[in-house]
């Protein structure tokens, strides 16, 4: 059984600063989205159970070959990147028809193909539905819960009111939400084996692959303005006293 | 702009679809519907010309059927720009059908317009850090707005068409549908929110927190951990970038510290009043009123003197 997991490069959002309105991305260390961990160990656990594979997908900027280990040292076995500064900040049409291509190139097969529900940094859960539609696979997203079987798996798809069971044909697509499993922090041990797993690193040229434009523009990427009193308080009544007088409270 | 195509899989979130088709300029509001007679007839009743679906190969829960019923409908309607519901269905369907549209596609919009003749569409992006303004380059286009971004169009003057599509071979069966807990509280709509957040000691306080909210007349809500970690509220209740995005008149939040996640869901509210034991907790940045103390004993006070 071949498990793939595709996971995004990000800047660690928990850093980011804003200034004039501005990200300021200086001195961010860059890590792997939080919900592509999820989807990391989903693969992880299913490889513990039945014998499976687990390679992790990216396609980025060079420094994906260092954050990688990250994913390596939590249990994937090996790693296929696509690198190209052209990639970095890729369009999400843009990354699927990538992510596609290596999909279609790699020599194992893959029979379950993992995504995040949405990336850390742009969070538009369309790349896993794209490269479902370019591979012509069934998709099934959202997933709180994976079970593989015979050629199929069972998944359970978490929506808003109510949770659908289903059961989908492999290969497939699914994409899982952060709830479905606690990533585990990996040992020492791991950290250090992860530098010398199979890494396969290559060009999108070598996908037989022109890069299609973006078919999304962005025009301005502001933190939103804040205007807030930031009177502090120094007791409970102080505060009921403002609140009334604002007639947010007592009336 | 000439027509636009809208399909939701819920009737209140079409007919607020049929609102934001409007307020692009659509000449002609067009919805698809899915084997859904009672769909189709609110549709129409509030004005959008329907193209009815009834065939049992698309099922709602194999994405790539709905997708491909929906973009040969676009086809049928010849119409370029299609708008869908930004919740979990929506945004799956999205990037399939905007793939096989060979659209460019833009998801979880929460405001829409017409400017200097580009569809603008703003979002959250950096996990709610920042809000970008994005516009879509292709001709074809693929846009899941937000719930409740628009009210619920009425109308009149609607039609109803059946159309044939193919589907291709089910590759997906669904085995069991489960209701979620019930909890129905509706957070989004509530003027006052009491929100905590992991400062709360325990599940054993929350009738605390229950009893202060209900004398602000509002509702209890939290932070993500509250309710996916430690379990003490449901789902439902959950403020921010995976949970909802609240405006009330006033929101008081009790030990939370403010990461980015969380605030997406609270900035809009008028009044924020933030109760930290942390006085350089980050959400006393975005608060209005700042008190630094322990969240129990703040509650317990407020409890006793409201
Ligand atoms: C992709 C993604 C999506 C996410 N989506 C969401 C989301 O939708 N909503 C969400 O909330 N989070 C979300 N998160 C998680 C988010 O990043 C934070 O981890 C979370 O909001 C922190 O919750 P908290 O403020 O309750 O807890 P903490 O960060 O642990 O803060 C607890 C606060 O309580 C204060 N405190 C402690 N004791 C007391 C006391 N006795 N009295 C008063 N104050 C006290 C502390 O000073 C601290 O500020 C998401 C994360 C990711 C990666
Ligand atoms: N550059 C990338 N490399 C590998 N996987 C990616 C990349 N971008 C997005 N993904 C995957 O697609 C999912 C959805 O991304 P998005 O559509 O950006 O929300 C992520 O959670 C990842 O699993």
């Amino acid at each position: 059984m071949n498990i793939v997991v595709a996971m995004k490069q990000i800047p660690d959002l928990q850093q980011i600063r804003i200034r004039n309105r501005q990200p300021v991305f200086e001195d961010v260390p860059l890590t792997l989205g939080p919900i592509d961990k999820n989807a990391l160990e989903a693969a992880v656990a299913i490889k513990e159970q039945l014998e499976a594979q687990v390679t992790v997908l990216s396609a980025g900027d060079e420094n994906v070959e260092d954050t990688v280990k990250e994913a390596l040292a939590a249990g994937a076995d090996q790693c296929y990147l696509v690198l190209d500064d052209a990639l970095k900040n890729a369009e999400s049409s843009v990354t699927a028809e990538v992510l596609a291509a290596a999909l279609k190139q790699m020599e194992d097969k893959p029979d379950l193909i993992l995504f995040g529900e949405g990336s850390g940094d742009n969070y538009s859960g369309q790349v896993g539905s794209r490269v479902a539609a370019i591979l012509d696979l069934p998709q099934v997203g959202y997933a709180s819960a994976i079970e593989v079987g015979e050629g199929k798996a069972v998944v359970t798809r978490s929506l808003e009111n109510c949770e659908e069971v289903v059961e989908v044909t492999l290969p497939a697509v699914v994409t899982v939400i952060a709830g479905i499993n606690e990533p585990r922090i990996p040992s020492v041990s791991q950290i250090l084996k992860a530098g010398r797993k199979p890494k396969e690193i290559v060009e999108p040229d070598e996908l037989n692959l022109d890069l299609e434009n973006a078919k999304t523009d962005t025009l301005s990427n502001l933190a939103p303005e804040t205007q807030r009193k930031r009177v502090v308080v120094k007791s409970v009544d102080e505060l009921i006293q403002a609140l009334t007088s604002e007639a947010l409270i007592g009336r | 702009m000439t027509a636009i195509l809208i399909y939701s899989d819920q009737d209140n979130f079409a007919l607020e679809l049929v609102t934001a088709a409007r307020s692009l300029g659509a000449a002609e509001v067009k919805a698809v519907t899915i084997n859904n007679e009672e769909q189709a007839q609110v549709l129409a009743n509030a004005g959008a010309q329907v193209l009815k679906i009834d065939n049992e190969a698309v099922v709602s829960a194999d994405v790539a059927a709905v997708a491909a019923a929906v973009a040969q409908a676009a086809e049928k309607a010849g119409t370029d720009t299609v708008l869908l519901t930004s919740n979990r269905r929506g945004k799956e369907l999205a990037g399939r059908l905007a793939q096989i549209m060979g659209a460019g596609c833009l998801t979880d919009v929460s405001s829409i317009k017409i400017e200097d003749g580009q569809i603008k569409c703003q979002r959250n992006a950096l996990g709610g850090a920042t809000v970008a303004v994005q516009t879509i380059t292709t001709d074809k286009k693929v846009i899941a707005v937000m719930p409740r971004t628009f009210e619920a169009a009425t109308g009149a003057g609607g039609s109803m068409e059946a159309i044939q599509v193919n589907i291709p071979a089910a590759t997906i069966k669904l085995l069991e549908v489960k209701a979620k807990s019930g909890d129905d509280v509706d957070i989004e709509a509530a003027e006052v929110i009491v929100a905590v957040g992991q400062g709360l000691n325990d599940a054993g306080q929350l009738p605390m927190i229950e009893q202060l909210a209900k004398k602000l007349g509002g509702e209890v809500a939290c932070s993500k951990p509250v309710a996916t970690d430690k379990k003490w509220l449901s789902e439902e209740r959950i403020i921010g970038l995976s949970g909802k995005n609240c405006k009330p008149k006033l929101a008081v939040l009790l030990g939370i510290s403010g990461q980015v996640q969380f605030t997406v869901g609270i900035r809009d509210a008028k009044t924020i009043v933030s109760v930290n034991t942390d006085e350089n907790a980050s959400i006393n940045t975005m608060a209005d009123y700042i008190l630094v103390a322990d969240l129990h004993q703040a509650v317990a006070d407020m409890n006793g003197k409201l």
